[in-house]
């Protein structure tokens, strides 16, 4: 009996955990307010125990997709009997019901981490916290409850389901929405902090150091989420294109952008106490950003406006949302970030400015991708216009604010706090910017008569690179003995930085030395793409669990060695009607061979496509160091005296340095 | 023109992108071909150039392009051909006209708003006197008490 009921129990603690939610928004809030200690005490067990009522939601929904349950309605739609299990379990987020209880799991989870971490936190100021937090719970939690339920029954369950999207089916994409989550909500954290702030009406650099580490790890998760979704694009679509500037994407490309800029300008709230109504805001903007983000994607507006005006519900209520928290946040923030009084003093060469104009090129840049998204829609409502916005524009007005940015990062990290002169951080970059000169070169002389685009990315990924190393080196007093005793902040910088570099290799010589070969090839044949020798050998029918591929087994040399066997694929899936292809990747340290097989010719001969990807798996390396230089600064033991600090000075506000 | 009639014949089944028979013998009008079709979008897909696509418009406009790359077109004359028919909804990079301006110019009159705003805000930073820390509030000065008293 109660396994039939588990969809009804999981409907039932959904809906204890808003009654949660509520009390967690009111009761604390005032509590802090007044001074009542009992009042703001609620605030973290009440984190918790939502965040257990929701899990215990997000299991049923899982154990109803698992066991294949075809009287809720959602599993019907995604999901099948025959389908693997991991993409039973992926299936759970798969979709728009399934993937909102995921986002409310994952604010309920940040809420709880911290009532669980925050007890060095002044008790006020987590009160607030977590209450801010309870608030867009409630909010969700209501959509989820109101317009998506996930618990939904059919009368009369069908025998079997519609299964999930086929493109969706992917281990790649299984992952990728949980970790842009974990981000995307990740965010809310310095939200809610920033938002407890303002009514305490006062930040200081305790703040600014809980804040940082919960912005570092939701920009670490965004970056492993935008990477993934990127590389399955890649390895799935079937042609190697890695980014579209689809809204989808640049829906989750933005608070990424942001949350960059509120990393480094909360270093500057933390080391000199300046910066503070700068960041505050930023931190509204971010989270804001993902919400917008939320929105795009969930309510269909821009895919089109009358998409949208068909099925308002869900839209109008995420919109409803972000007026409230954004316009609310705003609305605060205007009436006491002015109570925020900033107190270093520093010159104009300084670590300082470095990190205003880091701030401002990551915000304008995050701005231009914000108004190419939006502006197909401005332009229907205000102008009568139907138009697109894609690649070619943001190519052109993305781009350079990027190559700003990476020609001032190398210096600005170099600077010292407060007032520093520009040649004496130049002297130790002396080396990397010849070094970046000296491989431009090389681009250069490597390609004829082609864009300026591959030297110009080399050389400032390289730039990049060398200038991390430099700085490294410099802080380590030239000296390698030193090098290992460097503080893990300082490592997990330069990592940052340098995954920055080469992702910046990656996409310029990908872009710029993209090589395609689109040809009939029969069974049998050999063929010469870009240096290599392809043999497509046999075509084969095989039959998968639950479609049917068409396997092709080629055979790619070079210079008359085999340097490996690949085998794309063609499959059908019967349950969705739905074909796709699955590129063979080689996959190397400087070139991808990617091979896709098409159709069948009138000749008897078969579509082939060969693309030779330089550097293409630069891309996700830099990505990942990226994130691992984020996850080292985050393990950097003056995060955890900073958390240790409970027994010592958290009460007290921590000096400037 | 007859590789075209037979492209067109095969254009049913669901495929992928562009086709060996849709291709150009002459490298440098296919290259310019595939030039044009990267920058035009598939009327009826979400966010795909026609080069990329598998619907069969996208296929009729590949060809389209070919046509015209043939027949002695300069590129923009190709995407003007284009967009005479189906509207500028098929430019993925929106031409800088009328309200359009706006679009191209906001990025960097940001960056002139934000550099001038930095600008202003450090030229305060570096001349404003060094405020003295904020005095204790009752809980820190109780907190405090209980630290050293530890």
């Amino acid at each position: 009996m109660i396994r039939v009921m588990i969809a009804e129990l999981g409907h039932f603690t959904l809906t204890l955990a808003l009654g949660v939610a509520l009390v967690q928004s009111l009761v604390p809030l005032i509590g802090a307010q007044r001074g009542w200690h009992g009042w703001t005490a609620v605030a973290a067990p009440a984190a918790k125990i939502q965040f257990l009522l929701i899990a215990a939601a997000f299991a049923a929904l899982t154990h109803a997709f698992v066991t294949s349950d075809f009287s809720l309605r959602v599993v019907i739609e995604n999901s099948h009997t025959l389908k693997p299990m991991l993409y039973k379990v992926a299936g759970v987020w798969g979709n728009h019901e399934g993937s909102m209880l995921l986002w409310v799991l994952i604010l309920a989870l940040f809420g709880a981490a911290a009532a669980v971490f925050g007890d060095a936190l002044p008790p006020r100021l987590l009160a607030r916290v977590l209450s801010i937090q309870a608030m867009i719970g409630v909010a969700f939690l209501a959509f989820i409850l109101l317009t998506s339920n996930p618990f939904d029954r059919v009368a009369f369950p069908p025998f079997d389901g519609k299964d999930l999207n086929p493109l969706l089916q992917d281990p790649g994409l299984a992952f990728h929405p949980p970790f842009l989550y974990l981000g995307y909500v990740g965010l809310s954290m310095a939200f809610s902090f920033a938002v407890a702030a303002l009514i305490e009406g006062r930040v200081d650099a305790a703040w600014a150091r809980w804040v940082r580490p919960w912005t570092l790890a939701a920009w670490m998760f965004l970056t492993i989420g935008i990477a993934l979704g990127s590389w399955w694009a890649y390895y799935e679509l079937g042609w190697g294109g890695f980014w579209f500037w689809d809204p989808v994407e640049n829906a989750s490309f933005m608070p990424w952008l942001l949350a960059g800029a509120l990393l480094h300008s909360a270093i500057v709230v933390e080391k000199r106490e300046a910066l503070k109504s700068w960041t505050i805001l930023l931190a509204i903007l971010a989270f804001g950003f993902s919400l917008i983000g939320t929105f795009i994607v969930r309510s269909g507006v821009i895919t089109s406006v009358h998409a949208f005006a068909n099925d308002p519900e869900r839209g109008v209520f995420i919109l409803a949302i972000l007026a409230v928290f954004i316009g609310g946040a705003l609305m605060l923030y205007a009436a006491r970030a002015g109570a925020l009084e900033a107190k270093g003093v520093f010159g104009l060469v300084s670590r300082e400015s470095a990190l205003v104009l880091n701030n401002v090129l990551l915000a304008v840049a995050a701005f231009v991708v914000f108004i190419g998204t939006v502006w197909p829609l401005f332009a229907e409502m205000f102008f009568d216009r139907k138009l697109s916005v894609g690649a070619p524009f943001f190519e052109k007005a993305f781009t350079p604010f990027m190559v700003l940015l990476a020609i001032a990062l190398p210096v600005g990290a170099i600077l010292p706090w407060k007032r520093g002169s520009l040649r004496n951080a130049l002297r130790p970059l002396a080396a990397p910017l010849l070094l970046a000169l000296a491989l431009a070169a090389l681009a250069f002389a490597a390609e004829t008569g082609r864009s300026a685009l591959a030297p110009v990315g080399v050389a400032l990924g390289t730039w990049l690179v060398a200038g991390a190393a430099a700085e490294l080196w410099q802080r380590a007093g030239r000296r390698r003995a030193r090098l290992a005793r460097l503080p893990r902040a300082d490592w997990g910088k330069a990592t940052a930085h340098a995954g920055l570099g080469i992702v910046f290799i990656g996409i310029s010589t990908l872009m710029a030395w993209d090589v395609e070969d689109i040809r009939v090839a029969h069974i049998g044949e050999t063929f010469d793409a870009g240096g290599y020798q392809i043999t497509l050998s046999d075509v084969q029918e095989v039959q998968g669990p639950n479609y049917t591929s068409t396997m092709a087994t080629m055979i790619v040399a070079r210079d008359g060695k085999v340097i490996s066997t690949l085998h794309p694929e063609k499959r059908i899936y019967p349950v969705a009607a739905m074909p796709t292809t699955e590129a063979a990747i080689d996959n190397g340290f400087f070139r991808d061979v990617y091979l896709v097989i098409g159709d069948p010719q009138e000749n008897g001969g078969w579509a082939v496509r060969t693309y030779i990807k330089p550097f293409a798996n630069w891309i996700w390396a830099g990505a990942i160091l990226m994130a691992i230089g984020g996850l080292l600064s985050l393990s950097d033991r003056r995060y955890r005296v900073a958390a240790g600090a409970r027994r010592t000075a958290a009460a007290a506000p921590a000096p400037a340095e | 023109m007859k590789r075209l009639v037979l492209a067109l014949l095969l254009a049913a089944a669901p495929a992928l992108a562009v086709q060996p028979g849709e291709m150009l013998a002459d490298p440098a009008l296919e290259a310019r071909a595939r030039e044009i079709s990267s920058v035009l979008r598939c009327p009826v897909c979400q966010g795909e150039t026609i080069d990329d696509s598998n619907a069969p418009v996208a296929r009729d406009l590949r060809l389209v392009v070919r046509e015209r790359v043939m027949a002695g077109d300069t590129n923009d004359q190709v995407i003007d051909f284009v967009v005479d028919r189906f509207g500028e909804f098929v430019l993925f990079e929106p031409r800088a006209k009328g309200a359009n301006i706006i679009l191209w110019i906001a990025g960097p009159m940001m960056l002139l708003i934000g550099l001038a705003g930095a600008a202003v805000y450090l030229r305060r930073r570096g001349t404003q006197p060094e405020t003295a820390p904020r005095p204790l509030d009752e809980d820190e000065a109780r907190r405090l008490k209980e630290i050293l008293n530890e």
